[in-house]
This record gives C-alpha cells, sequence and structure tokens, in this order.
C-alpha cells in the first residue's frame, strides 16, 4: 500500500493506483487521476463515473456500462481509451473490477 | 522487489478453429478481455469456428455431451455417456450453459461480437474453410472485416508483443 496526495488530499493507494478508501472519493480527485491518465473529464464522463460508482457493489463489467443508457460500448471506449474499465473505476475512485467481461 | 523484463503483450492473434460452446467462448473471452486492457486483437474463424460468426449458427453453439469428460451432472455426480446420446440432451445441456454464463454478464454469441468489434477487435473468416463449406460474405456476421488466408492473417499478426493464440 502506498500513500499518495492526489489534488491536495493524502490518500492510501493500491500498488496500481486505485484508492483503498472510495468515501474519500471527490469530483476533484476524480479530475486530478484522469489528467494523469490523459484524459480531460467532461460532464459525459462524469454521468459514466456517477453509474460506476452507484454500481460498484453489485459487480461492473463492460456490459453492464453499456447497457446503463448513458453511453454504449463504443462511446464507454471513446470516453476512456485503453481500458475503459480499468480506467474508469480508478478515475472513479472503486477498487479495480475483477471482471473479465 | 526484483525487476521486471518482461515484454508487455500488447497484441494477441486469436485463431478458432471449432464450434463447441467453450472453444468459441474461450476465443471471444480472449480477444475481449484484449481490447479491455488496451491491447490489440484479431480473431481469425477457420473450419468448424466459422459456426461462431455464421449468422444462423452463432447463437445455437452446442457443448458436447458425448466425448467430454469434464461433463458432469448438476451436483457434480458422473454423466452417464448413454444419457448424451438422447436427442435434445446435448441442447438442453447448452441451453443450461448458456444460461449460467448469462447470470454472469457474458453474452450471446452476436453481442459478444458487438462488444469485441465495438472495443476495436477485428474479427476475419478463413477462405480455404469459406469455401469449404460454400458459404458466402452474407451468410456471416457483419463483423467480419474480410474473408483472408491463412497468410493475410499472420502478416497482420507480427509486431513486438504479438502473440498468436489458437483455441
Amino acid at each position: 500500500m502506498a500513500q499518495k496526495t492526489i489534488a491536495g488530499v493524502n490518500l492510501e493507494v493500491t500498488e496500481d493506483g486505485y484508492l483503498e478508501n472510495p468515501s474519500l472519493w471527490t469530483e476533484e480527485i476524480a479530475k486530478e487521476i484522469a489528467k494523469e491518465e490523459g484524459i480531460e473529464l467532461t460532464e459525459k464522463h462524469f454521468e459514466v463515473i456517477k453509474f460506476i460508482r452507484e454500481n460498484a457493489e453489485a459487480g461492473l463489467t463492460i456490459r453492464k456500462v453499456g447497457k446503463s443508457g448513458i453511453v454504449d460500448i463504443k462511446g464507454f471506449y471513446d470516453l476512456f481509451p485503453g481500458g475503459p474499465l480499468k480506467i474508469s473505476t480508478k478515475i472513479a475512485g472503486i477498487k479495480k473490477p475483477a471482471s473479465c467481461v | 522487489m526484483t525487476e521486471k523484463k518482461d515484454t508487455q503483450v500488447k497484441k494477441v492473434a486469436i485463431i478458432c478453429a471449432k464450434a463447441s460452446l467453450e472453444d468459441v467462448y474461450a476465443a471471444l473471452v480472449m480477444a475481449n478481455g484484449a481490447v479491455m486492457e488496451g491491447m490489440e486483437a484479431k480473431v481469425f474463424f477457420t473450419f468448424f469456428g466459422l459456426d461462431a460468426i455464421t449468422k444462423k449458427q452463432m447463437n445455437k453453439l452446442h457443448t458436447a455431451t458425448l466425448g467430454n469428460p469434464g461433463m458432469r451432472m448438476p451436483g457434480g455426480l458422473p454423466f452417464p455417456s448413454l444419457l448424451g446420446t438422447i436427442p435434445g440432451v446435448e441442447a438442453g445441456v447448452s441451453a443450461m450453459m448458456r444460461s449460467q454464463m448469462e447470470k454472469l454478464d457474458i453474452p450471446p454469441v452476436d453481442e459478444f461480437l458487438d462488444m469485441i468489434t465495438a472495443g476495436g477487435g477485428e474479427i476475419y473468416a478463413c477462405k480455404l474453410a469459406v469455401d469449404m463449406f460454400k458459404l458466402k460474405k452474407e451468410d456471416l456476421s457483419d463483423h467480419v472485416i474480410d474473408i483472408i488466408t491463412i497468410g493475410d492473417f499472420y502478416a497482420m499478426a507480427g509486431g513486438e508483443g504479438s502473440q498468436v493464440i489458437f483455441t
């Protein structure tokens, strides 16, 4: 486990940069993690992030996000290029999902 | 920590030559998993594997109830081979497998192809097998980019960190 200061807050993060405590997440933190991933967050991003945070417990898949009514799968890949599920969950401040779909 | 010197996998070229539910899904899960991780994925369907991209067959794939040593009854008891010979049993078992997968959010084959291609994965059909089974481009899923030879496929499979996988 490592310590990292994100948006002025000292946070515990996993080895690959996921927040240990999702309840400490703020939109400012999201923006800073996104910047590290090379993504400028738009309102659409935040809609997806909201859905992801709300469904974190139920287990997330790309398919589920695609059926959210917010984005389709292609749109999800476009918003978070290079690994939508792992990148969006990192920005959303939740645990890295253990999903193969 | 020891220093890792592994070259990261950046691209997978997957060849699927069989039509059984498990072989096709292995190929699809690997391809989808690759694009999900930001890797390139190309899948080449050949011989009976063509069923997975043939419109008429793709959502009706079966798992073998005969000659399948992994086959067990619900609850774990051995699955008697003779049972597998009864008409309808294989279809029933296959339908059950599909519904179990649906519960894990694993989609039917056509939707799985939608997901893979939405992520940038590419689907190809083998020319030799298409000719052999007398299929036409219009018999195949719209996601099939092209009908190509294995040589064409190998030509796309190169590059640092690329792997060829056969299921």
